[in-house]
């Protein structure tokens, strides 16, 4: 036999009768198997997922179940496919054994692999003091529980809400909160909402929108403690002002951290910022080289990305984890030359105040800004980031039926300012700095980030160059 | 039944909520929301609605049983 046609009856006979373990049982995770089965692996599949719910779409917490619209438990997620998979829910993995291909779960099994894919994703930034963290009434926004606790606690109704962080998620808790006509504070360490994502510029326009919705909002602000009453429940804030908010809900929106705890001494380029990656999914280790057996997919994955100079792109998007998932899924049961790159364009939405905001591109690696279309004043328009002389991002308020004419143009390395397209351009089609803030001012960690040209955020180890 | 709606290619063109109003619905000029698990009886109407999205942005499950909703 020859080496290409070994090789050849190998892959058959993994993707027959070999073992896929997928950790993360959420969006990534579920698309992932469904795309090994419809790929045409009839191995052995199991999936780990720390949560006891079976996988559910997390989009529709900050608002339709917020509202009271929708109940949390009524957000599974739509199934493609059967993945005849066995289901280790409510148990999270706690290790990873590389040489010998198991994942050790918290409830002291191993379970052995052939091929792994890391889909673990990120959880919510605790409120950073616990025992102020664990006063009644104090909550965060990532899962199904965090929803329906909240729900539970604007329902009652509150006499005021604190949001501390005023990122996409503290935004849209605070917009439930108006509809639902609860008086709401927010607290922005950064000079406007949503700054780190899209900029001061958009940041101001933002910060209009909440104050004429009505919503307390406090920037250049921290908080610094939380005080709760002799039953344990949390009454007031005291801000880094010395002023005291009075409220009895608080949410922390602080942002996300990467699940990559359970990675500790299995070697991988894990971190900060998630799991290293090559573009087609295949986890580096801790050295910047690429493995065979483990892939990475979703909000825990960092890739390296041809339209951003190649540094590793970090995204916390829904596109993210069902294409990266799928990509990653075909990779693992196929060989190169025909392996799928996953490089996608990024592109997110929020729907906050009334208005649905959209953007495609990485924002923050432009540092100017154009309002190309539409009108600031009606929250009805089109503002494309530039750098160097090139488009790189595109943001729109209302107006997401132009993003593909920029996200085109982004993807053609396009120039900057872009030819205006339609008949609704503003007036004033001048650049102005998009005040994204520097480096180490604290606000919140926009969900798309460039992370760098390195694999591995730890120093590299060298091999001696003698025995 | 389960619906999920990828808003990131949804554009608001609303035709889903002209076919199945009590699943999905605009608010403001574009953002939409909608009902992800509604009631079976609604299924035609949302297939509908799945077939006229001009962008194909509407995702329903295409099984009935349903897997992974216990701890093996």
């Amino acid at each position: 036999m020859t080496v290409p046609a070994t090789v050849a009856e190998l892959v058959r006979e993994f993707r027959a009768n070999g073992r896929i373990v997928i950790v993360g049982a959420s969006l990534a995770g579920l698309r992932a198997a469904e795309a090994l089965r419809e790929e045409g692996f009839t191995g052995s599949l199991t999936i780990i997922g720390d949560e006891p719910h079976e996988p559910y779409d997390r989009p529709p917490l900050s608002k339709q179940v917020l509202k009271g619209w929708v109940a949390a438990d009524h957000t599974k997620l739509p199934r493609l496919r059967e993945v005849d998979a066995q289901w280790r829910l409510g148990v999270a993995a706690t290790g990873l054994d590389r040489a010998a291909r198991q994942v050790r779960t918290a409830d002291g099994e191993q379970i052995p692999y052939d091929r792994l894919l890391i889909a673990t994703g990120t959880r919510a930034r605790q409120w950073p003091n616990p025992d102020e963290a664990a006063l009644d009434g104090v909550c965060t926004l990532r899962s199904r529980d965090d929803a329906a606790q909240l729900q539970k606690a604007l329902a009652a109704p509150p006499s005021r809400v604190l949001v501390i962080g005023a990122g996409f998620i503290g935004s849209e808790v605070a917009s439930v909160c108006r509809e639902l006509d609860l008086p709401v504070t927010v607290v922005e360490r950064g000079s406007a909402p949503l700054v780190g994502a899209l900029g001061g510029v958009i940041g101001e326009i933002a910060a209009e929108m909440q104050r004429d919705h009505g919503v307390d909002l406090r920037c250049g602000l921290g908080v610094s403690s939380l005080e709760g009453d002799a039953g344990g429940h949390v009454r007031r804030a005291h801000l880094s002002d010395g002023t005291i908010v009075d409220a009895d809900v608080v949410v922390a929106s602080l942002g996300s951290i990467r699940n990559v705890e359970w990675l500790e001494g299995a070697g991988l380029a894990s971190g900060f910022w998630g799991v290293g990656c090559d573009a087609g999914g295949r986890a580096f280790d801790i050295n910047g080289v690429v493995t065979d057996s483990i892939w990475v997919a979703g909000d825990v994955a960092r890739a390296p990305h041809v339209l951003y100079e190649y540094q590793f792109l970090a995204m916390e998007h829904w596109d993210n984890a069902v294409l990266g998932a799928e990509a990653a899924a075909h990779n693992m049961v196929n060989l190169e030359p025909h392996y799928h790159p996953h490089l996608l364009l990024p592109g997110f939405w929020s729907g906050q105040f009334g208005v649905n905001i959209k953007s495609v591109g990485v924002p923050p690696f432009g540092d100017e800004i154009v309002f190309t279309q539409g009108s600031v004043k009606e929250r009805h328009f089109a503002a494309a980031y530039g750098r160097r002389g090139r488009i790189v991002a595109a943001v729109t308020f209302d107006h997401g039926k132009w993003l593909e004419y920029y996200g085109k143009l982004i993807e053609q390395s396009g120039p900057f300012p872009p030819p205006p397209p339609g008949w609704d351009q503003p007036g004033d089609m001048k650049p102005i700095p998009a005040e994204f803030p520097q480096p180490g001012v604290p606000t919140a960690i926009p969900d798309v980030v460039l992370t760098g040209h390195d694999p591995s955020e730890r120093r590299a180890e060298f091999r001696s160059r003698r025995r | 039944m389960r619906v999920a709606v990828d808003l990131n290619r949804c554009q608001g063109y609303a035709q889903c909520v002209y076919l199945a109003h009590e699943v999905f619905r605009l608010t403001g000029q574009e953002a939409l929301t909608y009902e992800p698990n509604p009631d079976d009886e609604r299924r035609l109407q949302v297939e509908r609605a799945a077939a006229a999205c001009p962008v194909q942005a509407i995702v329903i499950d295409r099984l009935d049983g349903v897997e992974g909703s216990a701890t093996s």
